[in-house]
């Protein structure tokens, strides 16, 4: 009876571990495989230079929600996350923006670089506060199903309806202008200043296949905005212990419910037996029996690759086909031997605690997003780097540091069917130490040793197609009741029992365990176990 | 890529932000005259919460003079030909009718007829104004002068100001050697040949003046005052004695009273100036202005607030209190409240949801909880509305004012 449990999750990533966690805390007798050695997705923490700890993948926490972080008592489990202050962008001209934390010296700062826009920041924070406001409760809600209509997803969209006519007249006419925008028109709208604009518009481009100009994007940004640390709205933090401190007090919540972990050894596929799934059956040869089966992989790769071709309707699988995951991310982490000079910086600033950047304009933003669209990573990138052991003590030794660099662009298909390994990978990694280099003349020489990683390491250690951060791209298109296929945005699948997690459900990619917490929910429904879904 | 830095980084020192709350040019002065280093924050800068104690500060408005740092106020030059219609389109009152050389209590709203925030507004001829508010407004002031004729400059680190308020204000004005300034009726506006301009002005209800001068001029004038004030009980005060003297006054303030629209993440906190009581500064035969439409409209239907003045039983402040009508029915919250020391009263500023405080106005309660040593105790008291302001003493516009 071993290989007998009640619930199998499939992949051990922070919505993976969450379901878990809460399944097992229902009573079920829980396993979650994993294909690598280690735990966590795309939420961990190795150490791939003795002395440094590298944030391998995700490198910053918002959007992981309060609830499941208390309904798991994640704190007692370890998970501490420290809000971080500051972020800057370093300009060609010598000069930089500072993005303070602090709203008088914020105001100040934009003054210096244009009068016009020091207000004009207040009036764009309330909006954005606005759309959070919106957003918010719909995260640990399951999206309602205009396909079906029971009485469930009327009463949903009926809920919907109901928030979205609070916000006004005006409001509702602008959420739906602000959903289908482009990050630069919405930026347009309210600033006139370049490097204030560029350094806000980053957040409407990370992980997405789309430039600042493309619609949609300006949602994009509010879901980087929409988190919080403590109640502070729109407030990031590190995790201590970097993002492996998340998934590692979810695996500690998991056990102490009982539940089970096997890491190293993926799934070859799902079985399924007349519509329903069975069980798993793992690449080492080995079968595990379940009636209930969790995928925590992308939705693509989970229907694609791992369920025997002829089961699903061509519709389906022609619906998951066209469900966007597009590559278009790289990210290096770096282990420096002491904390980079940045002469254009005032000494001694809070500003390197945050995130930075060195994008000077929308136009060269679009710019990089071109290059991408020809298959050629940017050579000009957007990057948002950080220096996570200025705050975190145990990242690196005392004095010495850890750099965390998400860079942008970057194609899973390379032009002329080139490949990401070797030449390729070293050279887009040279164009973004040399851009970090043009603001930091000894950055160079401290590099002790880095970790450069393409699409194709993202996709092929963490297993997100493309190595899409959010398991599928977050525009309009694909959103609520349409995330990840219109008809099956319930957490549930075709196959009966055969249910999903990941972030290409709702409400999609960022560390926000409320994937993993939803599924749960829906599960627990159907086994009559749980409260009935919302 | 690897474009060629225009200007070495190295070579200059980067510039840098002040951070936290900064001096206004008056600090060298009162940093020394405050024995309670009892600060708070105004738009960035430090303020005095108090300088010895809230009561003799407060008693010296009342009683004597005293001078307030005012500097932290935003203030807007708009000037050139499309001036007076910039203003007009901005305010909902009509500054035509303002004279050269006055100033006048205004309030600007958005277009849906939502108060984004008040302020004096200072008309010196119908080509150059002065902004005076609590809320940063440059922004906005763009948007509403596009397309016209003006220049529009951020005066509000350049531009200091004092408010000297109180019986004895004048007479420190006299021995100052400000001639001229006895035939000013309030709201007056008087210049000087040194760059100094003063007011008939202020958020007291008492006489008083406000001082404007350029930031340069700052101690030369705090001191020329001081040193004439030092026989007429002149003395600087905090925040906590103004606010007092100015609920007495029946002044609002943005952000306390009520919400500017500009702020406000929830669409029906908007209050139009008919919700304010402010019916006597919307004139609709003007033309066009901002919030015309919607106000018309507002106008008719009658407003949905009140903001009223409560005098209330007993002597206990009623600090974020509910209103009750007949006891039950939520009929609003106090907004700012005091123990007046000069009216002997207990009041209050109120706004009251529509029916409460227009067709309803008898019947109301006070739910006043006041700490016992550990233990709350809750009172039902009664409340009556009252006409504002609380304090009215003649001598507030009495011209040419009284010497002592």
């Amino acid at each position: 009876m071993a290989n007998q449990y009640d619930a199998i999750v499939v992949g051990a990533g922070h919505n993976g571990l969450t379901a878990g966690c809460y399944l097992a805390r229902a009573g079920l007798k829980t396993l979650i495989v994993e294909k690598n050695d280690w735990i966590g997705g795309a939420a961990v923490s190795r150490e791939l230079h003795p002395g440094w700890t590298y944030s391998n993948c995700s490198y910053v926490c918002s959007l992981l929600r309060p609830e499941v972080a208390r309904d798991l008592d994640l704190g007692r489990h370890g998970l501490q996350v420290t809000p971080y202050e500051g972020g800057l962008s370093f300009m060609e001209n010598g000069d930089y923006f500072g993005y303070y934390a602090d709203h008088d010296a914020l105001r100040r700062e934009i003054k210096r670089h244009s009068p016009r826009d020091a207000d004009a920041y207040d009036r764009f924070s309330r909006f954005v506060l606005q759309q959070c406001r919106f957003i918010r409760p719909l995260l640990l809600r399951s999206p309602p199903d205009p396909v079906r209509m029971r009485p469930r997803d009327i009463q949903e969209l009926l809920y919907l309806l109901k928030r979205f006519h609070d916000l006004g007249p005006r409001q509702m006419a602008d959420t739906l202008r602000f959903y289908t925008a482009s990050v630069a028109d919405f930026l347009d709208e309210f600033f006139e200043c370049e490097i204030l604009k560029a350094h806000l518009a980053g957040s409407g481009i990370i992980g997405t296949g789309l430039g600042v100009y493309s619609p949609g994007t300006a949602y994009v940004l509010l879901h980087h905005y929409m988190g919080e640390v403590d109640g502070s709205i729109g407030a990031w933090g590190f995790s201590r212990g970097g993002m492996g401190g998340v998934s590692q007090s979810l695996a500690a919540a998991f056990k102490e419910a009982g539940g089970e972990i096997r890491a190293g050894n993926g799934i070859e596929k799902f079985l399924c037996r007349e519509g329903k799934v069975v069980g798993v059956a793992l690449d080492n040869g080995d079968e595990i029996t379940a009636k209930t089966v969790v995928s925590n992989m992308d939705v693509r790769r989970t229907f694609l690759n791992h369920v025997e071709d002829g089961t699903l309707s061509d519709d389906f699988v022609k619906a998951v086909k066209r469900f966007k995951i597009r590559g278009s991310s790289a990210k290096l982490n770096i282990a420096l031997d002491g904390m980079p000079d940045f002469p254009s910086l005032p000494k001694g600033t809070i500003l390197t605690q945050g995130d930075m950047h060195a994008s000077q304009s929308l136009d060269e933003l679009e710019q990089a997003y071109d290059e991408w669209k020809a298959g050629r990573w940017s050579k000009d990138p957007y990057f948002d780097m950080l220096i996570p052991s200025l705050i975190d003590p145990t990242l690196a030794a005392p004095g010495k540091h850890m750099m965390t660099v998400f860079v942008q662009y970057a194609p899973y298909e390379l032009a002329n069917g080139e490949s990401w390994d070797g030449p390729n990978r070293d050279a887009m990694a040279e164009s973004v130490i040399s851009k970090i280099a043009k603001y930091s003349p000894n950055f160079r020489d401290l590099i002790v040793h880095k970790e450069v990683r393409s699409p194709w390491d993202i996709e092929r250690e963490v297993g997100l197609t493309e190595g899409n951060i959010f398991q599928g791209e977050l525009t309009f298109d694909q959103l609520l009741f349409n995330r990840p296929v219109p008809g099956y945005a319930q957490y549930r699948s075709p196959i009966k029992g055969l249910y999903m997690c990941g972030s290409s459900t709702h409400p999609g990619g960022g560390v926000m365990a409320a994937p993993g917490a939803n599924a749960a929910r829906e599960i627990l429904s159907d086994l009559g176990r749980g409260q009935r879904a919302a | 890529m690897n474009k060629v830095l225009k200007n070495s980084p190295t070579r200059q020192t980067p510039v840098q932000v002040p951070r936290g709350l900064v001096p206004t040019p008056f600090h060298a002065r009162l940093e020394p005259a405050n024995i309670t280093q009892d600060w708070m924050g105004w738009s960035g800068f430090l303020s005095a919460r108090k300088f010895q104690s809230v009561e003799s500060e407060y008693f010296a408005i009342r009683n004597q003079a005293t001078l307030f740092d005012l500097s932290p106020m935003h203030k807007y030059r708009i000037e050139g030909p499309d001036a007076l219609t910039v203003v007009n389109r901005l305010l909902t009152r009509d500054v035509r009718k303002l004279k050269d050389n006055r100033v006048g209590y205004a309030v600007w709203c958005d277009e849906d007829g939502s108060t984004i925030d008040d302020g004096t507004i200072f008309r010196f001829t119908d080509t150059h104004f002065r902004l005076c508010c609590q809320e940063p407004q440059y922004t906005w002031l763009c948007d509403v002068a596009w397309g016209f004729d003006v220049t529009l400059t951020d005066e509000s680190e350049t531009v200091v100001g004092l408010s000297m308020q109180g019986p004895t204000s004048y007479s420190v004005l006299k021995a100052a050697g400000f001639e001229g300034t006895e035939g000013m009726k309030p709201f007056d506006i008087h210049h000087f040949d040194d760059g100094i301009m003063i007011s008939r002005t202020g958020f007291t209800g008492d006489l008083g003046y406000e001082l404007w001068a350029d930031a340069e001029a700052a101690l030369p004038l705090y001191d020329r005052l001081m040193s004439a004030g030092k026989e007429l009980g002149l003395r600087p005060i905090g925040y906590d004695a103004l606010n007092m003297a100015r609920i007495e006054a029946g002044f609002m303030v943005t952000g306390v009273e009520f919400q500017s629209i500009h702020h406000a993440l929830r669409p029906t906190r908007g209050r139009t100036p008919f919700d304010l009581g402010l019916d006597r500064l919307v004139h609709f035969d003007k033309g066009h202005f901002n919030g015309r439409r919607a106000l018309l409209q507002a106008k008719e239907k009658g407003p949905r607030y009140a903001l009223v003045a409560l005098e209330i039983d007993g002597n206990k402040p009623a600090h974020q209190a509910l209103v009750y009508h007949k006891g039950k029915t939520e009929a609003g919250l106090i907004t700012s409240a005091l123990w007046s020391p000069i009216c002997k009263r207990n009041l209050a500023l109120a706004m009251l949801k529509a029916p409460y405080g227009i067709d309803i106005t008898a019947d109301l309660k006070v739910e006043i909880y006041h700490d016992k040593e550990g233990k709350y105790d809750r009172a039902m008291v009664p409340a009556k509305i009252v006409d504002r302001p609380f304090f009215n003493n003649p001598r507030r516009a009495a011209t040419p004012p009284a010497l002592c």
